[in-house]
């Protein structure tokens, strides 16, 4: 039923309103003495070298790929686990070859490295 | 209805009732945070043998609130060379998300309160668990957003380790999951805890797959042992380095009420939820919340104790034993649920037999 989501429609206006109130309300108690030393960013005492903005290690692109494609078998796992018990073996057979397929992926990047940090 | 002489709608006292309701569910999810997070003091404190918060009104009770006070009086610092709009919107993200997540848990049969059959949960959605992982991916933008937008080194390697972690982590919290919903068939909370209160508690069947998702829930939550995102000895303080005042209170609140949320799943999912663990004690008033909030403050106070105890995990050996160790399980315990399954299935038979 979609009217059973409105109350979380409701909650998500109240959250974000609370949490808009608290960085208001804070805005507003708080003092503002703004110095250029105050708003550089901290780098253990010692002044900012260049920026944050620079390219970041290839890996964790990698394994945010590879979550993409764990995440979507979990995806196929849910409607077939709700489903499972009305005919076990033949959807048990199905998932089997999907799960075979994907573990040939897995053990693929599991060989070739994927995993390891260093 | 008529109040005060003027006629109102049901619909619009219903709508009123509903927003009350949800403000009186962040209300009780705050204070929770407040003193989840003095007890774990405590806790940590006596472990560590230190005396801990005891100054702030009677045996420090009053800490929280302190707390509170002085979070919203502080100077706000926003760097000079941050992305202001993305470094002020993540911290409201990481605690909207986790209060939106809390909404689908039942926490209690529903109560009769004047006259209104109240449910004891925002929504009683189908999907609910799929809801809570789909919120749970969405919080995963307040810590990379923080990290990125501040503009500093620290935050950024912090932001990058999280988003790893967490993502890392999700699919074998996920994966955990697949064995309670093929015995219970369905992704509906409240049915879940029906279940239980017909079959016994899922704990017993999947003692595996509990064991897997408190891992990966702490994880999760970025705790001890696994809380390189934040590891304050060698990123400051990780994602929010940059952040003060209010801001920085957002994302403690929000680490805080995900550690309720998680334990909340676990209780609902394996410990039976408001069920009472023994038919014959009752409790008075509304027993279904006494006995979630048992199991919940049981659950938490594992978390505080792991914490107390264990020390962190170097980050190659956190990646390896999710990939490499946990996930493999995770697959194995589906194939040991479905083959029990098949096994019992009163069809089964004639398909082998053929």
């Amino acid at each position: 039923m979609p009217s059973d989501y409105f109350p979380l429609f409701i909650m998500l206006v109240v959250s974000v309103a609370f949490a808009a109130i608290g960085v208001g309300v804070s805005a507003l108690l708080g003092p503002r003495r703004p110095t250029a030393i105050k708003g550089q960013t901290y780098e253990s005492g010692m002044p900012a070298v260049g920026t944050a903005r620079r390219r970041v290690w290839i890996r964790y692109y990698l394994v945010a790929v590879i979550f993409i494609l764990f995440d979507i078998e979990i995806i196929f796992f849910y409607p077939w686990a709700v489903v499972f018990r009305q005919e076990p073996v033949f959807l048990f057979v199905e998932m089997a070859l999907f799960v075979a397929i994907l573990l040939v992926g897995y053990i693929y990047v599991w060989r070739k490295g994927g995993f390891d940090w260093y | 209805m008529n109040i005060f002489g003027i006629y109102i709608d049901q619909p619009i006292i219903d709508f009123i009732i509903l927003i009350i309701r949800c403000v009186v569910w962040i209300i009780a999810l705050l204070t929770a945070f407040a003193y989840i997070q003095l007890v774990e003091r405590w806790v940590i404190a006596k472990i560590q043998v230190r005396i801990g918060p005891n100054r702030t009104g009677p045996r420090g009770l009053l800490q929280p609130l302190a707390d509170a006070i002085k979070a919203l009086m502080k100077e706000e610092l926003i760097p000079t060379n941050a992305d202001k709009l993305v470094f002020v919107i993540a911290p409201m993200i990481s605690v909207a998300t986790a209060l939106l997540a809390f909404a689908v848990i039942p926490v209690s049969p529903p109560i009769n309160l004047f006259g209104y059959e109240m449910p004891m949960q925002i929504a009683d959605i189908n999907v609910a668990l799929l809801y809570l992982l789909a919120i749970g991916s969405v919080s995963v933008y307040g810590t990379v957003l923080a990290g990125w937008s501040s503009n500093n080194k620290y935050s950024l390697l912090g932001s990058l380790r999280a988003a790893a972690q967490l993502i890392s982590y999700e699919v074998t919290l996920g994966l955990a999951l697949v064995g309670v919903l093929m015995l219970t068939s369905t992704l509906n909370l409240n049915e879940i805890v029906n279940y239980q209160a017909n079959y016994g508690w899922i704990i017993l069947p999947q003692i595996l797959g509990f064991v897997l998702y408190m891992i990966a829930a702490i994880a999760e939550t970025n705790r001890l042992p696994f809380d390189l995102p934040e590891a304050e000895t060698e990123l400051v303080a990780g994602y929010y380095t940059e952040y003060s005042s209010i801001k920085f209170a957002f994302f403690f609140m929000a680490e805080y009420i995900n550690i309720i949320t998680v334990c909340a799943i676990a209780t609902t999912l394996f410990l039976g939820g408001y069920l009472s663990p023994l038919p014959f004690l009752p409790i008075i008033g509304a027993p279904g919340i006494w006995w979630f909030a048992i199991k919940v403050f049981l659950l938490i106070f594992v978390f505080m104790w792991i914490r107390g105890t264990f020390p962190r995990m170097r980050y190659d050996q956190l990646m390896n034993f999710t990939w490499k160790g946990m996930l493999p399980v995770a697959l194995l315990n589906i194939l040991i649920t479905a083959g029990i399954i098949i096994l019992l299935h009163p069809g089964s038979a004639q398909v082998f037999a053929r």
